[in-house]
């Protein structure tokens, strides 16, 4: 037992707390609360997988601009405070047996399979460098790149759109 | 050092609670939060399998950035959505959005 493996295991216990309360709390300003738990947690994880760059963008993006933006839009929609009854549908059995099957399956799947105890290799010291070379190369990742870009701006004009008060004259 | 596994069996849990989420909510900004769950189940896994597998390509890292950057359009346009639903319905509860349903 290492430490980095004792980390791991607190981590997880965390995260997979936050996200079992986030499906499941009735209140839904907890459930957003929560959410940020579980993306801190990713966050966690992709540092110990020395992602370092991913680990600071998902404390940025997701936490600083998604978990946020969730956090206005629950507190916008809300029909006079009463979110107290059961948020769950009458079908939540059925999810839970579909969730579980999956799961089960992942596991499964993932017992199969001979995979590796220890990382092959370790991460080059300019991976973020590298990361940024490879996004604008034209060898690299170049178009993807370019496509998601012109995919936020037309998410950011349609998000604009879709919100905007008409005004009836 | 940490096994593969441990980072799959946690992903793997996370993917399926963001679907029970999906499938058991009546809130439409829960369901969005599942889909977040299942995205970030699926972000662990890549990051782990570029880890384990080739560290010293940038391909894993983007392919989580592009992840990021898909996600973040997602939630903003669901989002305006909700919004442009509450103005027309006062609600963003998904069984009483029924007028495309007889």
């Amino acid at each position: 037992m290492t430490v980095m493996q004792i980390v791991f295991l607190i981590t997880a216990v965390v995260t997979l707390f936050a996200a079992f309360r986030v499906v499941t709390t009735p209140n839904m300003v907890h459930a957003a609360l929560w959410l940020i738990v579980t993306l801190f947690g990713a966050a966690v994880f992709y540092a110990l997988l020395q992602a370092n760059f991913l680990a600071v963008a998902q404390v940025v993006v997701y936490i600083g601009a998604i978990a946020i933006l969730m956090m206005f839009v629950i507190m916008l929609t809300r029909r006079e405070m009463r979110d107290r009854g059961p948020q769950t549908g009458k079908q939540w059995p059925w999810a839970a047996v579909i969730a579980a099957a999956f799961f089960g399956g992942l596991v499964w799947l993932s017992q199969q399979a001979a995979l590796p105890a220890a990382p092959q290799a370790d991460v080059p010291k300019d991976s973020i460098a590298q990361l940024g070379q490879a996004l604008v190369s034209p060898n690299g990742f170049v178009i993807p790149f370019e496509v998601a870009s012109v995919l936020l701006l037309a998410a950011l004009i349609g998000a604009v759109y879709l919100a905007w008060t008409r005004h009836q004259s | 050092m940490i096994p593969l596994n441990w980072y799959l069996l946690v992903s793997a849990a996370l993917f399926a609670l963001g679907l029970f989420g999906v499938l058991s909510r009546k809130n439409a900004v829960a369901i969005l939060m599942g889909v977040e769950l299942m995205l970030n189940a699926v972000n662990i896994n890549l990051l782990a399998f570029w880890r384990y597998r080739a560290p010293t390509e940038s391909t894993g890292l983007a392919f989580a950035v592009i992840v990021f950057a898909v996600a973040a359009a997602e939630v903003a346009v669901g989002l305006a959505l909700f919004i442009a639903v509450y103005r027309r319905f006062k609600s963003v509860a998904a069984d009483e959005i029924n007028l495309l349903k007889w």
